[in-house]
């Protein structure tokens, strides 16, 4: 008997409409690839959720590390000279 | 146009033949459905439960919409719940192939393929029926049988070049099967005269495309695909499997104990 292993987890990300980017809508297992894709169409898109779907094997993520939070985003808190809100527009811009 | 207006001259041939050929693909895409339903719960990962699942509830829609068409021809008041459900065995013509036990996974796999496969023919057959509504109901379901071909096909490939235990189970599943597939190019009266009617394909006519279909898979799997032998099983004439008799005794149960029930 050849030994079991789990299938790897995959994060599937849905887009919903054309135009629309990818949104994260969940993970799942699955022995690979192109059946990752067939998986998640079987059980994120039941609904018509999406038009399109991209899958990434979980353990390839490089994701920033919970812990590390307010090393890493806590500086830009007082820092609100960033978001540009101090100009005057012209009434002709409604969309910036 | 309606198809229950056809011309004239035509018109008590095409009625004799009409209704049987609906009720076999219909039964066939019923009883596959119904076995498929089974796994539901019992799937070998979520994910996989959820795909059959689905596979199932296309079928089940492929029978529906067959049946109530099938009821409204006939005109004698038989919707689809009563053709599906107050039908006894030998009214029943499906292929024996749909009705053979699911056996694991391997086996479950291969049988809905070696179906669908099928499936993916006749809808294209049906695309020139002069039955529009049959042609419509075959345009809607190539799209569904599509993506069900791609899915077990990809299990049976994954199962074949697996593990050696893998390898074993669905060389057996094969062997098992493939005889039973003998039945779905066998033409009889019925089929020549929907043929003659212009109604759906003459079975003989979609065993080539469906063996290169099965040859290219069961190569790619790494299997060895059986010789040919002389069986042919007879469900579309109505004469069954000694499994039938159960699959329809779960399926008709709660309505004949509830008749008329609803939700």
């Amino acid at each position: 008997m050849s030994e079991r292993k789990d299938w790897p987890l995959w994060e599937v990300f849905l887009r919903s409409k054309q135009g629309l980017d990818h949104k994260h809508c969940g993970s799942l297992h699955a022995p690979d690839g192109q059946l990752a894709l067939q998986l998640a169409r079987d059980v994120y898109t039941r609904r018509q959720e999406g038009v399109s779907i991209w899958v990434v094997r979980a353990d390839q993520i490089i994701a920033s590390d919970p812990a590390e939070k307010a090393a890493f985003f806590d500086p830009m808190q007082d820092k609100i000279y960033r978001h540009p809100t101090f100009y005057e527009l012209p009434d002709e811009v409604n969309h910036l | 146009m309606s198809v229950s207006d056809p011309p004239p001259a035509q018109a008590s041939a095409v009625c004799a033949t009409h209704v049987p050929t609906l009720l076999r693909y219909a039964d066939g895409s019923l009883v596959l459905s119904q076995r498929l339903a089974a796994c539901c719960g019992h799937g070998p990962a979520l994910e996989e439960d959820i795909a059959l699942a689905n596979i199932a509830l296309d079928l089940l829609g492929q029978a529906r919409l067959l049946f109530a068409h099938a009821g409204a021809l006939e005109d004698q008041g038989r919707d689809e719940d009563a053709l599906a459900f107050w039908r006894v065995e030998s009214e029943f013509h499906n292929p024996v192939l749909c009705e053979l036990p699911n056996g694991d996974f391997a086996q479950t796999c291969l049988r809905a393929f070696f179906y669908v496969a099928w499936q993916a023919e006749l809808w294209a057959g049906l695309t020139h029926s002069v039955d529009r509504t049959l042609a419509a109901v075959a345009q809607k379901s190539a799209k569904e049988t599509r993506y069900h071909c791609e899915h077990l096909a990809a299990w049976v490939v994954r199962l074949g070049d697996g593990t050696p235990e893998s390898q074993r189970r669905q060389q057996r599943a094969l062997d098992y099967l493939y005889p039973y597939a003998n039945e779905l190019f066998c033409d009889d009266d019925t089929d020549r005269a929907a043929a003659a009617a212009q109604l759906g394909p003459l079975p003989s006519t979609l065993e080539a495309a469906w063996r290169a279909r099965i040859a290219r898979v069961i190569g790619e799997a790494t299997l060895a695909l059986p010789a040919p032998v002389p069986f042919y099983s007879t469900g579309r004439q109505g004469r069954h499997s000694e499994c039938f008799s159960y699959v329809l005794a779960e399926m008709q149960a709660l309505a004949r104990a509830h008749p008329g029930a609803t939700w």
